[in-house]
């Protein structure tokens, strides 16, 4: 033992510090001060959980059915408008077929939120098994994946959507698995790059020296060290589905009337926007706003858990 | 270089026949054509007539060979519904499309390329942030309706640009807007990641020792080497707008591509747009290949790895 050490000793012996002290605060403490302190987090995930809840409790907080249809009560102003029309019964005022407003709002964070959350499940177990599988095998089967990424891209997404929803017919769920079959190349992309940086570490080669099945592997060693990106892709193609659902939705071949789509809201409004501007500007606010929040946590989950990527 | 060159071409061409096949396979998706063709009152005996007049007897090989070789050659078909030469309509309202989308790709770049440059000369101070902020709104509006905001604004209210069809340059100043907008937030993260990386390197170090004017390091040595993976994505996301056309040109009433793809699928055109959907993908397909080689030209890692 060099004497230093036993000074080290002798002097730790005096004052015993705790782990606490000696190690800093654990990884996991870390990760938790960098989230609460990243604005961007706070504030994307305190509109989205609102969003989430408002949608959730749809029923309890619409004041009206949104699509009860009242012709004698038609395009009341939202309240903040200086008009006599303008009245507390209907706070954000009535559609052209004097349907409320404010419950078609609520109600449209529903569909938003359903067919983004979906339409992103579908992409990401697409996007995910290509990407892993290229990422971990290499080879015949990268250049396979490869090869379908690249003709997806070369696909023009919003016109394909449209196309295939006017043949095949259009409901709520035909729009999601269109969608959710037609955006999982970013997942693919960073998926298999991901993968690729893990696959030669030591802990992989070690699973395999064991005899661990590919499954395994993938599943225990690969998956948790990649599902930070994961939610980053899994955000961000949220949002791509909800602004794709609004663009097919306006275009008349998304979710369809009656529905309350934000999208469709718009497109029915914007016959009436010199007007009662409002009916394009509320809903086009929210989805405006949903997309910001789910961006901004998805931004905010790339920074915290990559801070040395993004500068 | 030629190998590479001959490997991306094959893969480009191997792309390119997929997507002919998808597009093709578009027919098939809303069940019998022929049926869909003749109508809810249709006699067996016209559809079957139908189904032999338009081919759709024939095994799906043949009818996709046929289609294809005529589709190489430039034609499309005839639509159904407009009584003319698919082909002829397309190549009259490609011309639009094109000026379209190279007004929003121009738009896009003289905003995002010097806002770029601005964030990644000064980092983390206003100009960034605001850049930074810019790119994040940018990335939420719905490009629907932010086409309406401008309409509304520019058109209506204060009536400064008009709000339909082609007739003049001022015309295209909102779609433009509206179009390449999208795009800004890429390419700006681009510019300024890449002019980031430049100017800590070495060569800039170098340039600055030997007393070089600012802007002369700026411009001639950091911009010039941070710009090329910005053109190769600048070309691709032209092919993404070329798409992308369908939802403005229908808001602006502008004839070109995208809107005549809009009134193709509200009338069950299919030979329409099973040639549109083609052309664009080709596009897009042509364009990634140019930027894989300009990529592969000016970084001759690329090429070998």
């Amino acid at each position: 033992m060099a004497p230093q050490d036993s000074a080290i000793i002798a002097s730790a012996a005096a004052k015993v510090p705790t782990a606490g002290e000696v190690l800093g605060p654990s990884p996991g403490v870390i990760l938790r001060r960098r989230i609460f302190s990243h604005a961007g987090i706070t504030i994307g995930a305190t509109v989205l959980i609102l969003i989430f809840a408002v949608a959730i409790f749809a029923p309890l907080l619409a004041p009206h059915d949104p699509l009860d249809q009242d012709l004698t009560q038609k395009l009341f102003p939202p309240i903040w408008h200086d008009s006599a029309k303008a009245t507390w019964e209907h706070p954000l005022g009535t559609d052209l077929f004097g349907r409320d407003y404010l419950s078609r709002l609520i109600y449209g964070a529903r569909i938003s939120l359903l067919i983004g959350f979906a339409a992103m499940l579908i992409s990401g177990v697409i996007g995910t098994a290509l990407g892993v599988a290229a990422g971990y095998f290499g080879g015949r089967v990268d250049m396979v994946v490869n090869f379908i990424i690249t003709t997806r891209l070369s696909m023009p997404v919003v016109l394909v959507a449209l196309a295939v929803v006017s043949l095949v017919g259009n409901s709520l769920w035909i729009v999601i698995s269109v969608l959710g079959l037609l955006i999982w190349d970013r997942f693919a992309v960073v998926m298999r790059s991901s993968t690729q940086q893990v696959r030669n570490l030591d802990y992989v080669a070690a699973a395999q020296a064991l005899g661990c099945s590919t499954t395994r592997i993938v599943m225990t060693e690969i998956m948790p060290n990649i599902v930070n990106n994961l939610i980053v892709v899994a955000t961000l193609e949220m949002a791509h589905a909800i602004l794709l659902e609004a663009a097919l939705s306006f275009l008349g071949l998304g979710v369809q009337p009656p529905e309350p789509s934000w999208g469709l809201m718009v497109s029915e409004g914007k016959g009436l926007m010199f007007f009662d501007p409002w009916l394009i500007g509320i809903p086009g606010t929210a989805l405006f706003v949903l997309v910001l929040a789910i961006n901004l946590m998805g931004d905010g989950v790339r920074d915290v858990t990559a801070p040395e990527h993004h500068n | 270089m030629l190998i590479y060159a001959s490997k991306r071409f094959g893969i480009a061409v191997l792309v390119a026949i997929t997507v002919s096949l998808l597009s093709f396979s578009l027919i098939y998706l809303s069940g019998d054509p022929a049926m869909a063709l003749a109508g809810e009152s249709a006699t067996q005996e016209d559809i079957e007539n139908i189904r032999r007049v338009y081919g759709y007897d024939q095994p799906l090989v043949v009818q996709y060979t046929n289609w294809l070789t005529k589709a190489l050659v430039g034609d499309f078909g005839y639509s159904n519904y407009m009584r003319v030469n698919v082909a002829d309509i397309i190549f009259a309202r490609l011309p639009t499309t094109m000026t379209l989308g190279g007004c929003a790709l121009l738009f896009a770049l003289v905003l995002s390329i010097p806002l770029g440059v601005l964030a990644a000369m000064r980092p983390n101070t206003m100009i960034d942030r605001f850049a930074l902020s810019l790119a994040v709104v940018g990335q939420a509006l719905p490009s629907f309706w932010f086409a309406l905001i401008l309409v509304f604004w520019l058109g209506i209210t204060w009536q400064v640009l008009p709000i339909t069809g082609t007739a003049s340059w001022l015309n295209f100043v909102m779609p433009s807007v509206a179009l390449g907008y999208y795009i800004t937030p890429a390419v700006m993260r681009l510019t300024r990641a890449g002019m980031l990386e430049v100017l800590t390197s070495d060569y800039i170090r170098t340039a600055r020792a030997k007393g070089l004017r600012p802007p002369v390091v700026l411009f001639k040595h950091a911009l010039r080497n941070a710009i090329i993976p910005v053109v190769a994505l600048a070309a691709v996301q032209f092919g993404f707008m070329l798409g992308g056309s369908i939802v403005i040109e229908t808001i602006f009433a502008i004839n070109g591509l995208g809107y005549l793809a809009w009134e193709s699928i509200q009338r069950g055109d299919l030979p329409m747009m099973q040639a549109i959907v083609l052309i664009l993908a080709c596009f897009y397909i042509v364009l990634t290949f140019l930027a894989d080689m300009l990529n592969a030209f000016l970084d001759p890692r690329i090429r070998v790895g």
